[in-house]
């Protein structure tokens, strides 16, 4: 900055210098200031992004299921020794499935079902879940036992691990879940092309289970579904209602004041309060029963309350006054105004924040574990007062399980509840796009 | 008839009266709808409405009552013996009861006469029918219980009957009124604003909901745990009793947890505060709409994501992560490679809590800095002062108002947070200042004495509701001052 070359410029360069003192600093610091700004931005971004693929990358397996296509004999011997299926149609329900399944894989892989050892290592490449899934098929058709059949078998939850690649090979075999002969078997099997990875519909329809393999969210879908619908069906008039009368009609007083002061409240109240509100009044004062999801439902909707209200009551206040007086001018009552003009108008705004409110119920956890969704549910509830699960309850109960195999179906799980969330919010952002009016 | 069927009839008698009223006013006037004061649909409305309102209200009332009143008739009808029992022992044999009279309904009349006096017999019955009893049964109960089906059918029919007579009678006393004079459509106006009222008043039943049960709840509490040792006690140590032994009462601290809650949300908003403060500057001040039209809503999809899944990211990718990087670190300086860091620890839940509040602060201090007016800035600039000394020195100065309360709003968010500190905080309650250390929070309590099958009278359950006020209580004071400093600054520029 004080580069004296000659005495004679430097009378002239002394005054600029005096008139510059600090600009470099300064621009220095603006550059640092906004260097700041941008490094804060993207860090917010990029723990977005890394979220996004953390889930994504450990999840986007849990789609894909191990399974075993291979001929399987329904013998009568194992499954109906005494022939009495038809005097006793319990027989069915309680034959010995697994053992028809492992004598199936051993003949595929040529071991002898005399050699116990073997024999088990050759069932516990199977899952459990086959029980239920040959026991379906033979009830289904009671015709198929004593013939040989090619069904597709899941494997069990650590061969699937293992296809994946999810478990660590150089660990010695003592300490970890499947043994070199398994993996060897695993390997013939799926160069043989009976073992290999299919789509996992499992995921979407089964129940709860303690065997990850079988375990999916098809409870919790519906549990979720049935809050969304209550919460749907009770917040969306009454929020609408109550804010028609906030915004429209109601005089100036104290009563009015406290009611908006509350709503604000409302909106700031931690969600899990809400849950100790439905256990206490809900479960134990009205006495409803607990893990159902009408009352995860009426939980949810006095928590998505305060959203609809304050998202309708900005979109009745971006009507312009002129519509109204429009229709007052015309003889219309208040009320015609309002309902014939007014709340039509208004109407793609109030979806928009129902919309939005929606996502943030149908991703709300801390309430529903208050008033026992924590349920380990596997039938479908076919009302919404039967036991039932919720989407993102199971997602909690699926992170705390210790399994390996859990972890993949845990972020499965989350991948198909932000699939739902971005839905949601993108038909929001269309339905505010194509509707909305600029006044 | 059971109650949904009983609503469809109500649904289409309401029905089958707008559609009659409505004919009716323009029959009355032939046709010319002019000569009418309202429009034939509000005649109907009105008929509609005289055959729905009426009835519903008495069919609720009914099913609330009726319950109450034939349950306090059989209890009054027990025999005396039982009379002298706890009230616990009674509830027990009412259950019973009530058990017996469901599996009755299933029996046939036959079958009825035949185990009537045999209690044996009848629960071997009732349990091929699906309904389970706890122990043999006594004759009074069998009695009481057949006295109760009475009751309660008969009930059933006399609420039907009431129910409909008053919702033919109302449709008919509406549609007796309908004249062209007549102002049907004020008289709807007026029930559709009453229905407005009520609706807006429910925001005011749910706070009452929520503090009286919560204040009841804790009284309960306080009654067997005194409250200065709640709030001033320093250990928490709630000792799970088995159901009904009683005796071990447990100490229930609350200081662990408050102060577990203010780290973790302290550590939070340390995260927080700068990022999305920076966040929101650059967004508002520098960044081109373009730039803005992409970040602002990549932030925003932060706030979507539900808390569970942060939750998750914490539990499986952060937390080892830093667990994994201390123990490479100590690895390095020491030799030692023992973590440090726990993977349940204050640092990860609040960490991971930061990203999640970054959206709160970053769009709530930018609409506040937005709101700033433009000349402070134009004169700022114009004597020339670069664009971060503007902000620095005359942006930030006067929306520092707004920014505390937008911070104490994000506060508030961090101190009522559930799922991140469940899954990533850790459950041991303990006094400590170390952020390396699993520490846990009041919500975390709360999710830990309310999941599982539990006594609902037992202090062990109760200290919930009681941990619930006072979190609702901070959360309200919070919000309540935020708000309070939020519109006091409004004020200066409008």
């Amino acid at each position: 900055m004080t580069d004296v070359v000659s005495p004679a410029a430097g009378i002239s360069r002394a005054k600029s210098v005096r008139r510059d003192i600090g600009i470099k600093r300064r621009y220095a610091a603006e550059r640092r200031f906004r260097a700041y700004g941008i490094a804060a931005l993207s860090f917010g971004i990029i723990f977005l992004m890394l979220l996004l693929w953390s889930v994504v990358s450990k999840g986007y397996t849990a789609f894909q299921q191990t399974m075993i296509t291979m001929p399987v004999e329904f013998s009568q011997q194992i499954i109906d020794p005494q022939n009495e299926r038809a005097t006793n149609p319990q027989k069915l329900m309680t034959a010995n499935y697994p053992v028809v399944a492992r004598n199936a894989l051993a003949k595929l892989l040529n071991v002898s079902v005399d050699d116990r050892v073997a024999a088990r290592a050759v069932g516990q490449m199977l899952s459990d879940g086959v029980r239920v899934q040959l026991r379906d098929l033979v009830i289904a058709n009671p015709a198929i036992i004593g013939t040989t059949q090619t069904v597709r078998l899941l494997a069990s939850g650590d061969i699937d691990s293992a296809y994946k690649g999810q478990i660590d090979l150089d660990v010695s075999q003592e300490n970890r879940k499947i043994n070199d002969q398994q993996l060897g078997w695993m390997t013939q099997l799926s160069d043989s092309g009976a073992l290999a990875k299919h789509f996992n519909g499992g995921i979407f329809v089964n129940g709860a289970s303690s065997r990850p393999e079988a375990a999916g969210v098809g409870v919790a879908l519906i549990g979720s579904f049935y809050m969304m619908l209550i919460v749907l069906v009770l917040a969306l008039p009454i929020g609408v209602a109550a804010s028609i009368y906030l915004e429209e009609f109601a005089p100036k007083n104290k009563f009015t004041d406290l009611i908006e002061v509350n709503i604000n409240n409302l909106a700031a109240v931690p969600s899990i309060v809400y849950g100790l509100l439905g256990l206490a009044v809900f479960v134990n004062f009205m006495g409803l029963p607990r893990s159902a999801s009408f009352v995860g439902g009426l939980v949810l909707t006095l928590m998505t309350l305060p959203t609809i209200i304050i998202a309708t009551r900005a979109a009745l206040k971006a009507v312009p006054p002129s519509i109204r007086a429009a229709a007052l001018g015309l003889g219309a009552s208040k009320m015609q105004t309002i309902f014939h003009h007014v709340l039509p108008l208004a109407m793609p705004g109030i979806l928009t924040g129902t919309i939005i409110g929606l996502a943030h119920a149908l991703g709300e956890t801390a309430p529903l574990l208050l008033i026992g969704m924590v349920a380990f549910v596997a039938n479908y509830p076919t009302t919404p007062l039967d036991p039932s699960t919720a989407l993102p309850v199971q997602i909690y109960m699926w992170a705390n399980e210790a399994e390996r195999a859990f972890v993949e179906r845990t972020s499965g799980a989350i991948i198909i509840l932000l699939l739902f969330l971005i839905l949601m919010n993108v038909g929001a952002i269309l339905l505010r796009r194509r509707f909305e009016r600029r006044w | 008839m059971n109650t949904s069927l009983i609503l469809l009839i109500l649904a289409i008698i309401g029905i089958a009266g707008y559609v009659t009223g409505a004919r009716y006013s323009m029959a009355l006037v032939g046709g010319i709808s002019s000569k009418l004061h309202s429009r034939p649909g509000y005649y109907g409305s009105f008929v509609a409405v005289w055959a729905i309102l009426p009835a519903v209200v008495i069919l609720f009332v009914w099913l609330v009552a009726s319950p109450i009143y034939i349950s306090s008739s059989v209890r009054g009808a027990f025999p005396e013996e039982v009379k002298t029992q706890s009230q616990a022992e009674q509830g027990l044999s009412y259950g019973m009861i009530t058990s017996i009279a469901r599996g009755m309904n299933a029996l046939t009349g036959d079958e009825i006469a035949r185990v009537e006096n045999n209690p044996v017999e009848l629960r071997a019955a009732l349990g091929a029918k699906g309904v389970p009893l706890a122990g043999d049964p006594q004759p009074f109960m069998v009695k009481a219980a057949a006295v109760l089906n009475r009751m309660t059918f008969v009930s059933r029919i006399l609420m039907t009957i009431v129910v409909l007579a008053v919702s033919i009678g109302g449709a008919f006393f509406a549609y007796r009124q309908i004249a062209p004079r007549f102002r049907a459509r004020n008289r709807v106006e007026k029930v559709v604003l009453g229905s407005l009222v009520v609706a807006s008043s429910i925001a005011i039943l749910t706070t009452i909901g929520i503090v009286a049960s919560m204040l009841t709840e804790a009284a309960h509490f306080f009654t067997a745990i005194p409250a200065w040792e709640f709030f001033f006690g320093t250990v928490w140590d709630p000792r799970f009793a088995a159901a009904g032994s009683g005796g071990s009462e447990g100490q229930f601290g609350l200081i662990p947890l408050l102060l577990g809650t203010l780290y973790i949300g302290f550590v939070a908003m340390l995260f927080a505060v700068p990022i999305g403060l920076f966040s929101a500057i650059y967004m508002s001040e520098y960044a081109s709409p373009k730039v803005r039209s992409v970040a602002k809503p990549l932030l925003e999809v932060l706030a979507g994501i539900p808390t569970i899944v942060y939750g998750f990211f914490a539990l499986t990718t952060v937390g080892p992560f830093l667990r994994d990087i201390s123990s490479q670190l100590n690895g390095l300086v020491t030799g030692d490679y023992a973590n440090f860091i726990q993977a349940q620890s204050v640092l990860t839940a609040g960490f991971v809590m930061g990203i999640m509040l970054i959206p709160y602060v970053s769009s709530l201090s930018d609409d506040i800095i937005t709101a700033v007016p433009r000349a402070l800035r134009d004169g700022s600039l114009g004597l020339g002062a670069t664009r971060s000394e503007t902000i620095k020195k005359v942006v930030l100065p006067a929306a520092l108002p707004g920014i505390v309360g937008a911070l104490l709003m994000t506060a508030s968010r961090a101190v009522g947070e559930t799922m991140i500190v469940v899954l990533a905080a850790g459950v041991a309650a303990r006094l400590q200042i170390n952020p390396f250390e699993p520490m846990t929070t009041v919500t975390v309590k709360i999710v830990n004495q309310l999941t599982g099958d539990l006594e609902f009278t037992s202090p062990q359950t109760l200290v919930a509701f009681a941990l619930g006020i006072t979190l609702f209580a901070i959360t309200l004071c919070l919000n309540i001052y935020a708000l309070y400093i939020v519109r006091k600054y409004r004020e200066q520029y409008e």
